[in-house]
């Protein structure tokens, strides 16, 4: 189970409180990615399509920023194995808002 | 009694105003969407508690909300804002040509028939629409890909369509602005289109004749009179008796003929509004007096209505959709500014009251009329 931390205007958007948790694994036999978890947060949440990346290019949005474990994992490539800590569930995965402005 | 429902989109958030039919007493919901943009909020013609919120921001791009039930519960539909086909390439500020690249939708305009038919107006410059109530858009594409196109450079606020006018007797016309390209006319319901920008003269480029390049800021139209369209243009207040083919100036006596938005009584085809501001350098009221100035002829000749408006010290700028008209009798008059306030008149303009003083800056204000 994946434990994903949201920015408080997708909670708001998502109709959620707290963190969200995620089961990413089901038949999915590779390694647990960024991009596994962003598509399975997308198909529980549809609303969240495009807001965390790009509907088109799959880009992250410029002003949002990935974290776990006390990493920035935004600049990793979507396809990386995410930490096994996050995987195990043990540490969040953090979607977060960059500070830009108000 | 009926009553009125202002809908009011700020840099952060939605509110609605609501007030019975004498329009003194307001009550003020929201904010909705808090800390989003809501660059547009607006409603149905063809049913009142149909609501479309066109909500964006700089970290989670755009969304579009809809209620069905007048703005008490907002459900997210579609955002998927795709240009159709070869995208293209427009002028940057610089002259280099640059892509199309979307960055948001500006203005919502619910069909005057059909709750679920919507046209959208976006930046960089396209014009979408939905017929399922906003879960799937579609780009009309024959307006991004006009011949002009390649040669459409962005205003200061973005290469936006900001203006959509449906045609209330001809179902296939539509008007479309889009800063800094111009005005066009579709006579076929979106498949082709016409720069209709003849008599526009903007020192800003060097070729006054020029089908495109002209900044305009808002065009309005009376029902009853759709061959007739009113334009406050970056500088200028212009109008059209040919449904666009020519333009002439009725800036008349206005202290400065700069400004955004611009409205027509909603029974009087001939009476304008407009709120002009100093220039395109300093976006506020000349002399700090808030003046919206109305028009009883069509143009050319205005008089200052102040009553109720801050007459001093006033720095305030007012966006071109943040004036809205209500369809009573006497006519209301709403305009939001980017200080916050909300001021209506429910006598056609002569006195004016805040609804409300202290919301974020205002970007949209709509004007519903409720059985």
């Amino acid at each position: 189970m994946i434990r994903v931390v949201l920015p408080a205007h997708l909670k708001n958007l998502a109709h959620v409180t707290g963190q969200v948790t995620l089961e990413v694994t089901g038949s999915h036999a590779g390694p647990v990615t960024q991009r596994l978890v962003l598509d399975t947060l997308e198909a529980r949440y549809p609303m969240l399509l495009g807001t965390i990346r790009d509907r088109h290019s799959g880009k992250r949005r410029a002003f949002v920023r990935f974290y776990a474990c006390e990493e920035d994992l935004s600049n990793e490539s979507p396809d990386a194995p995410l930490p096994e800590r996050v995987v195990a569930g043990e540490e969040p995965f953090i979607i977060l808002g960059a500070m830009a402005g108000g | 009694m009926s009553g009125v429902r202002v809908l009011v989109g700020t840099r952060k958030g939605a509110f609605t105003l609501t007030s019975d039919g004498r329009r003194g007493d307001w009550t003020v919901d929201g904010p909705h969407f808090g800390g989003w943009e809501i660059y547009h909020l607006t409603g149905s013609p063809a049913d009142p508690n149909r609501l479309y919120a066109s909500q964006s921001g700089g970290w989670f791009g755009q969304l579009i909300q809809r209620s069905d039930d007048g703005g008490k519960n907002w459900t997210t539909v579609g955002n998927d804002f795709a240009y159709s086909g070869e995208v293209g390439e427009h002028l940057w500020y610089d002259g280099t040509p640059r892509p199309w690249e979307f960055k948001r939708v500006w203005h919502l305009e619910p069909s005057r028939d059909d709750p679920d038919t919507v046209y959208a107006g976006a930046e960089d410059a396209a014009l979408y629409v939905t017929t399922d109530g906003g879960q799937k858009w579609t780009e009309l594409t024959a307006l991004r890909t006009h011949p002009t196109g390649p040669s459409w450079q962005p205003g200061a606020g973005g290469m936006c369509l900001h203006t959509i006018i449906l045609d209330p007797v001809n179902k296939d016309r539509i008007y479309v602005a889009i800063s800094a390209a111009g005005a066009f006319r579709s006579d076929d319901a979106g498949a082709s289109w016409l720069p209709i920008n003849k008599g526009l003269r903007s020192g800003e480029i060097p070729d006054q004749d020029s089908e495109v390049g002209h900044c305009v800021h808002h065009i309005t139209q009376h029902p009853a009179r759709p061959d007739t369209l009113f334009m406050q243009k970056h500088w200028d207040v212009m109008r059209s008796d040919d449904a666009g083919a020519n333009w002439r100036e009725v800036s008349g006596n206005l202290p400065s003929d700069f400004g955004f938005p611009i409205a027509v009584h909603a029974h009087e085809p001939e009476t304008v509004y407009v709120v002009p501001i100093k220039s395109d350098s300093e976006h506020f009221p000349p002399e700090g007096k808030l003046r919206v100035y109305r028009s009883r002829t069509g143009g050319d000749d205005w008089e200052p209505l102040t009553k109720g408006l801050p007459q001093s010290d006033c720095y305030v700028n007012v966006y071109r959709d943040a004036m809205a008209v209500d369809t009573l009798d006497p006519c209301g008059i709403y305009f939001g500014t980017t200080g916050g306030q909300v001021y209506h008149s429910a006598d056609g303009g002569d006195s004016w009251a805040p609804i409300v003083r202290d919301l974020p800056a205002v970007l949209s204000v709509e004007a519903q009329v409720l059985p």
